[in-house]
C-alpha cells in the first residue's frame, strides 16, 4: 500500500492503494468518480482518458503513482454546468448515443483545442483516431469539435 | 387513486388521479414477441405512463431499455405530440423490471417506436381531450370552443389556462369515447431535429450506466470463466488469489471462480493469481476451420426448406445460364462498448439487481429461478446500456452477478473485462451458402437456390434469405450445426448477414445478364414499390450512372427488414495493396412516419459504421475450442479516421412505422462489395474483406 497525493478537479485528495493501481480505478472505485469510463484496459480505446498536467492520458494504464503531486482532470471537472465550449458544442450536436465512450471523447478533444485552437479535420483525425465509439458518432465529434474552436473546417 | 373505466376497445388505457395532484394515464405498449398476446385480449399490464402534475410537468416513463437509440427521446416525442405539450416541460424516466405491472420490456427488434406509434399517440391524445374537457368544465362552456397548444387549452375568447391547473380536474371528468388523432399534416413535435433528452448527462459524466452503480456496502467481483466453450472448473487453487491486497473472498459459481475484492483492480489483480484446472469438455478440439469444414459437408445434401415457390431445381436446369457461388459470412462479436457487468444484492427473502440490460424480465425471471424466490421479490434497476447491439438479450452477466452475491452474502458488482467480454459473447452465426441462379435468354432470373449452413438456431441463420426479386421459382435450405460457440442476435440479425450474400448474388446474376445491377434490381422489384422507391431514390442521390473518377466503382444493395426498406449507394475503390476506400455513401430510407431525423440519421450512420467494423477489420475466430481475439489490437473497429461520408435521405412515406435502429445495416457490406467489384473485377464473397485477397498483382 501506498499513500498518494494528488489534485483531482481541483480537490487535494490522498489516496491509500497499492502503489501499482491504475488512475482509473483509483477514480471510479476510490473516489467514485464514475464519468471515467473502463473499455479496454490496454490503452487500446481511449474511454479512460483523463487530463494528468493538461495532458490527455490513459488512465487504465497510468499508475497512481506517477500521479504523485500532479493535477487531474476528469470529466466531471471539466465544468461543474456544462459551461465548457466542447459540452456546449457537443449537446447542440447532439453527439452521444449510447454514451459510454463520450467522457473520453470530450477529454481527449479538450486536449487538442488546449494545443491546438483550431485544428483541421486532418488534426482532428490524428488525436482523435484512437479514441473508439462503437456506436459511431464520429461525423458528429468532428462537427462538435469544429463548432467548439468555432470555425468551419475542411479537408 | 380513483380510476376511471378504460376508453378503448383495446383496454389498455387507465386513466387515475396522483393522489390529488395531477393526472396519471397508465397505459401499454406491445413488445415483439406479445403482439400476438396483445391481439388475444390479455389481461392489461401497463407498461407505460404519463403523468401531468401540478406544475405543468409532464413525465413520460418507458419500460424500454436506452443504449443510445433515442428511444428515451423518441417515445416521449409521440405523446407530447398528440398531447399538444409544451416540449420543455416534457421529462422522461425508465421503469423499472416487475413481473406484472410493466408488460414486457423488453428492446430489440428495432421494434420500440414501431410497435408502440398507435399507443403512444392514443396515450398523449386521450390526455389531451380530458384536459380540455377540464378546461370546458372550469370555465362552463361548450368543449367544442376550446383548442389545446403547447401545454394549454385556449378557449375561443382568448382565456386560457395550463395544463399544470387543469391536471388535477382532468383526471375526474368524463373520459371520451374515440379520441382522434392529430392528421400528420399538423405535427409540430413529430418530424423535427429535437436534442434527446439525456444528451446534457452524457456530456459531463453524470449518466449512469451499469459499471456506474455504487450500492452501500458493494464489492467488486471479476470472475475466470472457461477459456474453452462449456468447459468446467475440475479444481482450482485460490490460496495465492486470496493473498492478494484487496481480495475478500474466492468463490465458485456456475459461470466459474469468482474473485471478490474491495476494488475492481484489486479482483482483476487477485484473478491473476488463480489456478484453475478445467475439464475442457467436447468442445476442446473446436477450430474454425473444422467448423468451415463441417459447415461445407452438411450444404452438400439438402437441408430443410425455409421458404421456396415453384420449382427451382427443375427451373435452374433448364435455364440458358446458371452461375454458382458460394459464399462466407464471419463470426462476429457485438463489443458493446461497455463490457457486461451487473450489480445484484441478495437477502434471505428478495434481490435487487441494477443492470444494463434490453431484457430486464428474463433477468428478473433468471434471478428468481437462481435463487428459488417468487419473481415478484426481484427487483431489477435498469440502468443506461453502453452499446446494446443485441448483446444485451442475453442475461449471463446478470446471473453471474445473482450468484456471487448469494455466495458471499453482500451486494456486489461483476465486472466482465474486455477480453471476458469479447470471449464469451453470442456471436453472429458464422454462414457458409452455396448460391444458384438461372437466367432465361433474356438474362432474367428464372431460378434461384440458397443453402446456408450454420450454428445456432434456424431463426438466427435463415431469417433475411428470401430475396425481395420477383424470381419465379426460388427455394431456401438450410442446416443447423451445434459448434459450442454460443450463438446470439447481433445489430439486424439474419439480415445482417444474409442481406450480404442475397445482394451480392443478385449482382452477380445483373453481371451475368450483361444488365446494370441498378436497372436489373428495379425490374425485379416491380411488386415490391417500397422497396424499389428506396432503390431509385438511392440511385438517383448518388447519381448513379454519372462519370466517376478513375479507379472508383459503385455499387448499390437494397434490403428490407424490420418494417423498412432501405438501399445504399456505396463509391470505393481499391488501391495497389488491396486497401478499401470508401468515398462516399448514400442511403435512402423508408422508415414511414418520421419521429426524430436527426436520431434516424444518427441510427443509420451508427448501423453503417458498425457493418463497416465487422466487414473491412476482423473476425472472430476459433482454436482450441477458445475464441483467440481478445481486445481491441486484434479485433478492431473502424475509427474517425475511417468513417466515410455518409448521406442519408429519408423518404417522405404513409408506409406504417418501422424500425431505424437496425434497418440501416444490411445494404452496406454487400453495397462495398458490389463497388469493389465495379472497381477492380474481384468478386468479394468472404467478409471480412482482406487486402491480401484484392491486391493487384
Ligand atoms: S480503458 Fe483505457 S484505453 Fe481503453
Ligand atoms: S456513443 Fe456509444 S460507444 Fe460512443
Amino acid at each position: 500500500m501506498a499513500s498518494i497525493t494528488l489534485i483531482v478537479n481541483g480537490k487535494k485528495q490522498t489516496v491509500e492503494v497499492a502503489a501499482e493501481t491504475p488512475l482509473l480505478w483509483v477514480l471510479r472505485d476510490t473516489l467514485g468518480l464514475t464519468g471515467t469510463k473502463y473499455g479496454c484496459g490496454a490503452a487500446h480505446c481511449g474511454s479512460c482518458t483523463v487530463h494528468v498536467n493538461g495532458e490527455a492520458t490513459r488512465s487504465c494504464v497510468t499508475p497512481i503513482e506517477y500521479c504523485e503531486g500532479k493535477t487531474v482532470t476528469t470529466i466531471e471537472g471539466l465544468s461543474a454546468d456544462l459551461s465548457h465550449p466542447l459540452q456546449k458544442a457537443w449537446i447542440q450536436e447532439d453527439v452521444p448515443q449510447c454514451g459510454y465512450c463520450q467522457s473520453g471523447q470530450i477529454m481527449s478533444a479538450a486536449a487538442l483545442l488546449i494545443q491546438n485552437p483550431h485544428p483541421t479535420d486532418k488534426i482532428i483525425d490524428d488525436a482523435m483516431r484512437s479514441i473508439l465509439c462503437r456506436c459511431g458518432t464520429y461525423p458528429r465529434i468532428r462537427r462538435a469539435i469544429h463548432l467548439a474552436a468555432g470555425q468551419k473546417g475542411g479537408k | 387513486m380513483s380510476t376511471q373505466p378504460s376508453l378503448s376497445r383495446r383496454d389498455f388505457i387507465k386513466i387515475s388521479s396522483v393522489a390529488g395532484a395531477g393526472l396519471l394515464l397508465s397505459f401499454y405498449l406491445p413488445s415483439k414477441d406479445e403482439l400476438a398476446l396483445a391481439a388475444t385480449g390479455e389481461a392489461f399490464a401497463p407498461n407505460a405512463w404519463l403523468k401531468i402534475d401540478n406544475d405543468g410537468i409532464v413525465t413520460i416513463t418507458v419500460a424500454r431499455s436506452e443504449m443510445g437509440q433515442g428511444v428515451l427521446t423518441s417515445m416521449p416525442m409521440i405523446v407530447a405530440e398528440e398531447l399538444e405539450a409544451d416540449w420543455k416541460k416534457v421529462r422522461v424516466e425508465q421503469a423499472n423490471a416487475h413481473p406484472t405491472k410493466y408488460g414486457s420490456m423488453s428492446t430489440g427488434g428495432s421494434f420500440s417506436v414501431r410497435g408502440s406509434w398507435q399507443n403512444l399517440r392514443t396515450a398523449g391524445a386521450t390526455a389531451r381531450e380530458l384536459l380540455i374537457s377540464a378546461a370546458a368544465q372550469t370555465w362552463g362552456v361548450d368543449r367544442s370552443t376550446c383548442r389545446a397548444e403547447n401545454g394549454k387549452v385556449v378557449h375561443s375568447s382568448g382565456k386560457e389556462l395550463p395544463y399544470g391547473q387543469l391536471a388535477s380536474t382532468a383526471a375526474t371528468v368524463h373520459a371520451p369515447t374515440g379520441v382522434r388523432l392529430k392528421d400528420p399534416k399538423d405535427f409540430k413535435i413529430l418530424g423535427k431535429r429535437l436534442p434527446k433528452l439525456d444528451t446534457p448527462s452524457k456530456v459531463n459524466g453524470a449518466a449512469k450506466f451499469g459499471m456506474d452503480i455504487r450500492v452501500p456496502g458493494m464489492l467488486f467481483s471479476s470472475i475466470e470463466r472457461s477459456p474453452v466453450f462449456g468447459g468446467k472448473v475440475k479444481s482450482f487453487d485460490a490460496s495465492k488469489a486470496k493473498a492478494t491486497p484487496g481480495v475478500r473472498d474466492v468463490v465458485q459459481v456456475d459461470s466459474g471462480i469468482a474473485v471478490i475484492a474491495n476494488s475492481t483492480w484489486a479482483a482483476f489483480q487477485g484473478r491473476k493469481e488463480l489456478s484453475v484446472q478445467w475439464d475442457e469438455g467436447q468442445y476442446a478440439n473446436q477450430s474454425s476451420e473444422a467448423i468451415w469444414q463441417s459447415l461445407e459437408e452438411m450444404a452438400k445434401s439438402r437441408g430443410s426448406v425455409d421458404d421456396y415457390e415453384g420449382d427451382a431445381e427443375s427451373a435452374l436446369a433448364g435455364a440458358a445460364k446458371q452461375v454458382e457461388a458460394v459464399y462466407y459470412a464471419p463470426l462476429v462479436a457485438h463489443v458493446t462498448m461497455e463490457p457486461m457487468n451487473c450489480v445484484a444484492d441478495v437477502r434471505s427473502d428478495r434481490c435487487e439487481i441494477w443492470v444494463p440490460t434490453q431484457s430486464p424480465q428474463q433477468i428478473q425471471n433468471e434471478a428468481a429461478r437462481i435463487l428459488g424466490l417468487p419473481v415478484d421479490k426481484v427487483r431489477v434497476n435498469v440502468t443506461l446500456l453502453g452499446g446494446g447491439f443485441g448483446r444485451r438479450l442475453q442475461t449471463d452477466y446478470g446471473s453471474d452477478a445473482v450468484r456471487v452475491s448469494k455466495a458471499i452474502g453482500a451486494p456486489v458488482q461483476v465486472i466482465w473485462t474486455r477480453e471476458d467480454d469479447m470471449q464469451h459473447d453470442w456471436y453472429r452465426p458464422c454462414t457458409y451458402n452455396v448460391l444458384k441462379g438461372g437466367l432465361d435468354k433474356d438474362g432474367w432470373p428464372v431460378a434461384w437456390m440458397h443453402r446456408i449452413a450454420g450454428p445456432g438456431s434456424r431463426g438466427l441463420v435463415v431469417a433475411g434469405s428470401t430475396p425481395p426479386y420477383a424470381i419465379p421459382n426460388f427455394r431456401v435450405d438450410s442446416h443447423i450445426k451445434e459448434t459450442g460457440v454460443p450463438i446470439g442476435a447481433w445489430r439486424s440479425v439474419g439480415p445482417s448477414q444474409n442481406g450480404f450474400v442475397v445482394e451480392s448474388f443478385i449482382d452477380e446474376l445483373a453481371h451475368a445478364a450483361k444488365k446494370d445491377p441498378f436497372e436489373f434490381r428495379r425490374h425485379l422489384l416491380s411488386k415490391s414499390p417500397r422497396l424499389r422507391r428506396a432503390l431509385e431514390v438511392a440511385a438517383e442521390k448518388a447519381g448513379w450512372g454519372k462519370p466517376l473518377p478513375a479507379g472508383v466503382g459503385r455499387g448499390i444493395a437494397a434490403v428490407e427488414s424490420f418494417g423498412s426498406a432501405v438501399a445504399e449507394v456505396v463509391e470505393a475503390s481499391v488501391a495497389k495493396d488491396g486497401s478499401v476506400k470508401i468515398h462516399r455513401i448514400v442511403a435512402a430510407v423508408d422508415c414511414g412516419p418520421i419521429v426524430n431525423p436527426d436520431t434516424l440519421e444518427a441510427q443509420v450512420e451508427g448501423g453503417i459504421v458498425y457493418s463497416l467494423s465487422s466487414v473491412l477489420k476482423d473476425e472472430i475466430t476459433i482454436a482450441k475450442g477458445r475464441t483467440v481475439q481478445s481486445n481491441f489490437d486484434d479485433y478492431r473497429i473502424l475509427t474517425i479516421d475511417e468513417m466515410p461520408k455518409v448521406e442519408t435521405h429519408i423518404i417522405p412515406s404513409t408506409e406504417s412505422v418501422g424500425g431505424i435502429g437496425e434497418p440501416g445495416l444490411p445494404p452496406v457490406a454487400p453495397a462495398l462489395c458490389n463497388a469493389i467489384f465495379a472497381a477492380s473485377g474481384i468478386r468479394v464473397r468472404r467478409l471480412p474483406i482482406k487486402p491480401a485477397d484484392l491486391k493487384k498483382s
